[in-house]
């Protein structure tokens, strides 16, 4: 929404600024009213806004599933219990493709992470002015709607994916098979402080490419979607060219929404396989 | 976009929601999966099986109604056997009766023949005696002709 009274940066500042809750400069606890103002808030600030939709999504997917689980029919399935069966069947057989271990944890971990990541990213094809206007409306002054826009969301994630990792590594192999695999590992004894370099980078590695890669591409997407959204405010013509451009954008984003949330799902399968096996 | 607490709050949500999973979703509805899995993979063996019996079924009639046939057959030719063997033995017993009979007719009939020419005999030797005895007893004497009347007799 371009118009007279907010220019185009500032539009798309406003954005990409979250509705934080911290504490305010004169000491109190409260909303930023800026993007400073949050950014003064350091680290014990909670986005209220990614937080509170990543939170709502999850509930429902857990409230949609777990609907399914408890009334289950073993015979003939319908409606919305077909479609949680489709979804657990895929997961199911990802899980059996990649991960050769056995643990009860990383199907149904796989299958929160996707359905998860897909909710959250899904928000993103609502129309990016929608959801903050009607925030407006209710006298919220920021709302970033998409929680998967949000580092700390995706960063959430890929710790906690990360700790599972170590957890599990440490739990296979022992602390001492861990560490050896660390050390140890590719160039032998003699080669300790290379292989702590190389093993450690591969290893901080796995949970930063994950959280990265979402939040890159969510983020990517999003700024599209608002720089298209400045197109509407620019007459007629260029309006209508940025209708179609968005139509487009969207359909192509159901594809990367979807996609996201499966690489996602199964890079944690297969760096938990990892966990699981022993190198040779 | 800065980082701050909502990680920790999002990585605690994280958890929770995975355990949530894990606990109360998962489960039950891999269970549920399971159990029609194998109902049905049952129905379809039993579906397999049931066609099989139906073919060995059918097989087995068919062998039967063979053998039926076979064995009314071996029993039509048993029976004809046995019935062209009653006639036979029918016929030879009727020419075996036969036989007796014409030979005991023959014999009677020979006896009375016999009998009869015996009889004839006698009286045609009375007859000629009694027609010689009316001539000779105008011309001859009976007891100078007897030797020719024995003669004659014997000849008869």
């Amino acid at each position: 929404m371009a118009t007279e009274t907010l220019t185009s940066s500032e539009y798309i500042r406003h954005h990409l600024t979250n509705l934080t809750y911290g504490k305010l400069p004169d000491g109190n606890w409260g909303i930023a009213q800026n993007a400073d103002q949050a950014k003064e808030m350091g680290f014990w600030a909670v986005n209220i806004d990614s937080m509170g939709m990543s939170i709502v999504l999850g509930l429902f997917f857990l409230l949609v599933f777990s609907s399914v689980a408890k009334s289950a029919k073993q015979g003939v399935p319908s409606g919305l219990q077909n479609f949680v069966e489709i979804m657990v069947d895929f997961v199911d057989n990802s899980v059996r493709g990649s991960f050769s271990g056995k643990n009860p944890l990383v199907a149904p971990l796989a299958l929160t992470i996707f359905v998860w990541i897909f909710l959250m990213n899904l928000v993103d094809l609502v129309p990016v002015d929608w959801i903050p206007h009607l925030a407006i409306a209710l006298g919220v002054p920021f709302f970033r709607a998409v929680p998967s826009t949000d580092p700390n969301i995706t960063f959430g994630m890929s710790l906690d994916v990360f700790l599972m990792v170590v957890f599990y590594s440490i739990k296979m192999k022992g602390l001492g098979g861990f560490l050896g695999e660390l050390a140890f590992q590719p160039f032998g004894k003699a080669g300790l402080p290379a292989n702590l370099f190389l093993e450690g980078v591969n290893l901080i590695s796995k949970p930063v490419s994950l959280a990265l890669r979402l939040f890159g591409n969510m983020y990517a997407g999003e700024m599209i979607f608002i720089l298209i959204a400045i197109m509407f405010g620019a007459g007629v013509g260029v309006g209508m060219f940025g209708g179609a451009l968005q139509w487009a954008w969207a359909v192509f984003h159901i594809l990367i929404v979807t996609l996201q949330a499966f690489i996602f799902m199964t890079l944690t399968i297969v760096y938990l396989d990892m966990a699981h096996q022993a190198h040779h | 976009m800065n980082i701050n607490a909502t990680l920790i709050g999002q990585s605690i949500t994280f958890f929770l929601f995975v355990w949530f999973c894990m606990k109360f979703i998962w489960p039950p509805i891999m269970h549920a999966m399971d159990v029609r899995k194998k109902q049905i993979a049952d129905g379809l063996a039993a579906g397999e099986r049931g066609r099989h019996e139906l073919e060995l079924a059918t097989k087995r009639a068919t062998s039967d109604l063979h053998d039926a046939k076979l064995k009314a057959g071996e029993i039509i030719a048993q029976a004809e056997k046995r019935a062209s063997q009653i006639v036979d033995e029918a016929k030879d017993a009727a020419r075996d009766e036969a036989d007796r009979i014409i030979a005991a007719a023959q014999a009677s009939v020979g006896q009375e023949v016999v009998r009869a020419r015996e009889a004839l005999r006698s009286q045609v030797a009375e007859l000629a005696v009694a027609g010689a005895e009316k001539i000779l007893r105008r011309e001859i004497d009976a007891k100078a002709h007897a030797d020719l009347l024995t003669a004659i007799e014997n000849e008869l």
